[in-house]
């Protein structure tokens, strides 16, 4: 018998909550972009998890969108921030206080 | 048996021992994204963790994505973090001593735990059926790739051609958002000017 799919939940839903708290503590908007990655990854893992359980490739298939579209975030995500910091030295999400009133 | 409790008893040994593997390599490696302060470890860090998600594809028979996990993520995306980190120059170490919005890590942390909580407590109600798919079956482990195959490009075919208009717009948008913009010589990344000055107009 193989692993039971509740053990890769939880252990997706520890590391969605890793990417939360990795968001909410850091301050270099680079390694908040790795902490969203560590989201989606996550998010990946019960959707395989889903398809074996579940035994439909429709999971497999998302995860594969998912990827897409995660690879196309980065892209634009990076963008604006090399495009940010061409204009700025800081580095971290408190030296982006432009919008504040 | 899928759906089992939390025992130990009755899982084969090698399939055991490589989950509990991957998911240590998971877990290290995102405490490790969390907790280095050079942006550059952050990002190898990263690797570990996708590098056992892969391993933990593999145990589940997606063969296919987890090749893609690895090119794609560990292969591309994290090569663009370090591309982005090198070219900035900003992998110098985080002020972690200083915090500038108050008690900003604990209430985090506990908001993590909340939402860890939240999802722990919704997986125990059903909420799923659990009934199982009759009419897209994953299949054995030799044609997991055929299988996806068959269904991106029957069921899935427009959104399939959507990603690839996704990918051209995010292909074209980081040209032009990377694009070197047309500013006064002097303001171009002078560390004196940490602000910009009023009435700069800038123009692309």
């Amino acid at each position: 018998m193989s692993v039971p799919g509740s053990w890769y939940l939880i252990l997706a839903a520890i590391l969605f909550s890793m990417g939360v708290i990795g968001v909410l503590v850091r301050r270099n908007v680079i390694v908040m972009f790795m902490c969203i990655e560590m989201m989606l990854n996550a998010v990946n893992l019960t959707f395989v998890t889903f398809a074996r359980m579940l035994n439909d490739i429709g999971g497999q298939v998302l995860v594969f969108f998912v990827l897409v579209v995660a690879a196309a975030e980065v892209v634009v995500g990076l963008g604006i921030v090399v495009s940010i910091f061409r204009r700025r030295v800081g580095a971290t999400a408190d030296d982006l206080h432009i919008l504040k009133g | 048996m899928i759906y089992g409790a939390i025992s130990i008893a009755g899982i084969a040994k090698p399939d055991l021992i490589t989950f509990l593997a991957a998911a240590l390599l998971v877990v290290g490696g995102a405490f490790g994204v969390i907790i280095f302060r050079n942006p550059v470890h952050s990002a190898l860090s990263l690797i570990t963790t996708m590098f056992g998600i892969a391993v933990l594809f593999i145990e589940q028979q997606a063969q296919f994505l987890a090749a893609v996990q690895i090119i794609v993520y560990a292969g591309a995306i994290v090569v663009l973090f370090l591309f982005v980190i090198m070219l900035l120059g900003v992998d110098r170490k985080e002020a972690f001593k200083a915090e500038t919005l108050k008690a900003q890590r604990p209430l985090a942390l506990a908001v993590g735990i909340i939402a860890l909580g939240e999802v722990l407590l919704l997986a125990r109600t059903t909420w799923a059926t659990g009934a199982k798919s009759s009419n897209a079956p994953v299949g054995n482990s030799y044609d997991n790739v055929t299988v996806i195959a068959r269904a991106v490009f029957s069921t899935y075919l427009l959104p399939f051609e959507a990603t690839a208009v996704l990918l051209v717009i995010a292909v074209i948008s980081g040209v032009y958002l990377a694009k070197r913009v047309q500013l006064g010589a002097d303001v171009e990344r002078d560390p004196g000017t940490a602000n910009l000055r009023d009435n700069e107009v800038i123009e692309r």
